[in-house]
């Protein structure tokens, strides 16, 4: 059956625009998925949600992006049976670390054969080995030589050369899907945002969006363009820090004296409009914990022109610089035919030639207004995941112009209902690193069920495996650095 | 290279003056005189991550940048706990970091100093303790100094860095 049937015969959820559910039993299931793969759709999010007094079965949850939109199909396992529902992996490599994820946090197993446990640290993890003549591992982390999250990378090599990377995640693991089902869910916003620091908008916005959904509280208009500045501020900030970073890596320490000195500037006029330099706890249910006045606004679209042209200047001296281009060229190359195949997203996908933007495909309130242009190269390299952050800085500063210059009159919040026990609903965010999902289960009395953020670090760490083959250990901090994933992300 | 050199110049200096120590965020006595004035002319940071959400990182990164300007105090971040003199551990302590913190903590040579950093590293933050999380890092390991904030700025974490190595007030 064509995705298009599947799609047909789903719900719209509530939430993000675009998101539809349905059920399905084990054979639907696999069917959905090889359905979705052969439109060219991808598997984003899977996790598991236990019975409970307004729902009775535990059940699997996937979530495709696809060209239509986001499809969530709903697996109910069997109660008392065994329930070992089919595997995604052998469609998805994506789902082999999700699946095994979602056993450690709620013991529901599926078929596929990889059970090595991901966020349970209790037993020494089995890498992968590789044989042969001349190869030795290398073993780095989890504390690693810079200030960085932890994580542990097994490199096997041959002299200089990577054969093969396998990394090793989950140190971070701090039990937030549990600890949101401890918060009332009209406060879950907060952890939400600290799901991964650097994308602290766009998760509580997805949370925001999802909970506003289920409550049916429609968003003042100037709420939601002023989310959007704060979106499109996070995305500048860490592609600034990015860049600059990713000069240092390749010995360029001038370029990183620039950008941290540019972000530092722009982390300034964020503090003196919203009164604090990263956007927690500003995204609250039903708009905006406070207002902008307008000379706030101007002074930061002045602050934002200026960063915007700076970097713009920077970008020649990167671009005509032979150190720089040398090394960013051909260095952790990802060729768009296996970007497709991992279902890698994201700015990482988009420098792999994988179209998709969440700003575009599936635009909710002012982003339908907006027309944003998307960021696309095609050659996979670290010199492509630099081009496309050089792009998104000048389309993020074109879009803080006309943001913050034309906000809606109006009130910056609105009241939000309780949801009711059993509601569910989707919020999807294109944050700086990619889209962000945040799937919300209500419980009865203003409780969550079930929450499940969802970072794309999750399809885009295998990738990196792949991106480094072939290369020397001494790139592999500037190739990673290209990807600059979420460990507590993807840790939960 | 014309252009590099002359944004170089035209940028020019835009350091600033480092904060006073604060009292306030000292948790444990202070070292003795003579060995924080040694520690104080060179001092070495070792970051550990036990759990962080990544939000300290990005205000501890910040210091690096020509505002805060932080190798001009004589203050780097080293690559080995055995370099190390003062250990900056953010986050909550989780159960699949302790080891890794105990054997940091343990690699640093004595007299070692230790600061927690966020809310989540003086008092467990939004996450507390849970199965997965332990809480404080001073449920771990001794902490001198603590810095709140969900992040902290630059300017208190470096206030807190220098607390730790100032002689006793």
């Amino acid at each position: 059956m064509p995705l298009r049937r599947w799609w047909q015969s789903a719900q719209a959820l509530a939430g993000a625009p675009g998101v539809r559910g349905l059920g399905a039993g084990s054979e639907e299931w696999v069917q959905a998925a090889r359905d979705v793969a052969a439109s060219g759709g991808t598997l984003y999010a899977l996790w598991v949600a236990a019975a409970s007094a307004g729902a009775p079965h535990t059940s699997v949850y996937g979530a495709y992006l696809t060209d239509v939109g986001v499809l969530v199909v709903e697996l109910a396992l069997p109660a008392g049976g065994d329930p070992l529902y089919p595997g995604l992996e052998a469609i998805f490599p994506a789902a082999s670390r999700l699946q095994r994820a979602a056993f450690d946090l709620s013991a529901v197993r599926c078929s596929d054969p990889d059970r090595r446990p991901w966020l349970n640290h209790e037993k020494p993890y089995e890498f992968i080995r590789v044989d042969g003549e001349g190869v030795h591992e290398i073993g780095v982390g989890p504390v690693h030589a810079g200030t960085i999250e932890p994580g542990h990378f097994r490199f096997s090599v041959v002299g200089e050369k990577v054969l093969r990377l396998e990394a090793h995640l989950g140190y971070v693991h701090k039990g937030i899907e549990q600890r949101f089902a401890e918060l009332p869910i009209l406060q879950g916003h907060r952890l939400a945002a600290r799901v991964s620091g650097d994308s602290a908008v766009a998760f509580s916005w997805a949370y925001c969006q999802a909970l506003e959904g289920m409550s049916g509280c429609a968003v003042p208009p100037r709420a939601a363009w002023l989310r959007a500045a704060c979106l499109e501020l996070e995305r500048l900030a860490n592609h600034l820090g990015d860049l600059g970073a990713l000069g240092n890596d390749v010995g360029f320490a001038f370029g990183l004296a620039q950008f941290s000195r540019l972000k530092e500037d722009l982390l300034r006029a964020v503090a003196s409009a919203f009164g604090r330099r990263y956007l927690f706890d500003i995204v609250t249910p039903g708009g905006m914990a406070l207002d902008l006045t307008a000379e706030a606004a101007r002074s930061l679209i002045n602050a934002v022109r200026a960063v915007c042209s700076e970097t713009a200047e920077l970008r020649t001296i990167y671009d005509e610089h032979e150190g720089v281009r040398d090394r960013f060229t051909g260095a952790g190359r990802l060729q768009p035919e296996l970007a497709a195949r991992l279902g890698v997203i994201g700015l990482a996908g988009r420098a792999s030639g994988q179209a998709r933007d969440l700003r575009v495909d599936l635009p909710c309130p002012p982003y339908t207004e907006l027309a944003v242009a998307k960021a696309v190269q095609q050659d996979g390299d670290v010199a492509a995941r630099v081009a496309v952050r050089f792009e998104e800085v000048r389309e993020s500063g074109r879009l803080l112009a006309q943001l913050l210059s034309a906000l809606p009159a109006g009130a910056h919040a609105a009241t939000v209902d309780t949801p009711a026990d059993g509601a569910f609903g989707v919020g999807l965010i294109e944050g700086w690193r990619g889209p962000v999902l945040v799937a919300l289960h209500a419980g009865p009395a203003g409780s969550v069920r079930r929450c499940h953020p969802h970072d794309p670090s999750w399809q885009n760490w295998p990738a990196l495996e792949y991106a480094i083959i072939g290369n020397i250990v001494p790139d592999f901090p500037v190739i990673n650095k290209s990807f600059n994933l979420s460990y507590s992300g993807a840790d939960l | 290279m014309l252009k590099t050199l002359r944004k170089i110049a035209t940028v020019g200096l835009v350091s600033e003056p480092a904060p006073p120590p604060d009292e306030l965020l000292r948790v444990r006595r202070a070292l003795d005189g003579r060995i924080a004035a040694v520690l104080g002319r060179a001092l070495c940071i070792r970051h550990v991550d036990a759990g962080s959400c990544n939000g300290c990182e990005l205000e501890i990164q910040a210091l690096g940048n020509p505002y805060y300007n932080l190798e001009g105090h004589n203050i780097r971040f080293v690559a080995s706990p055995r370099h190390a003199d003062l250990l900056l551990v953010t986050g909550p302590v989780v159960r699949n970091m302790e080891a890794a913190l105990r054997r940091v903590y343990a690699a640093t040579p004595d007299p070692k100093l230790v600061v927690a950093l966020g809310d989540c590293g003086c008092t467990g933050g939004l996450l507390g303790e849970c199965p997965a999380s332990l809480g404080p890092v001073s449920n771990i390991i001794p902490v001198d100094v603590a810095v709140p904030g969900c992040p902290p700025g630059p300017l208190r974490i470096l206030q807190g860095i220098l607390t730790a190595i100032s002689p006793p007030a």
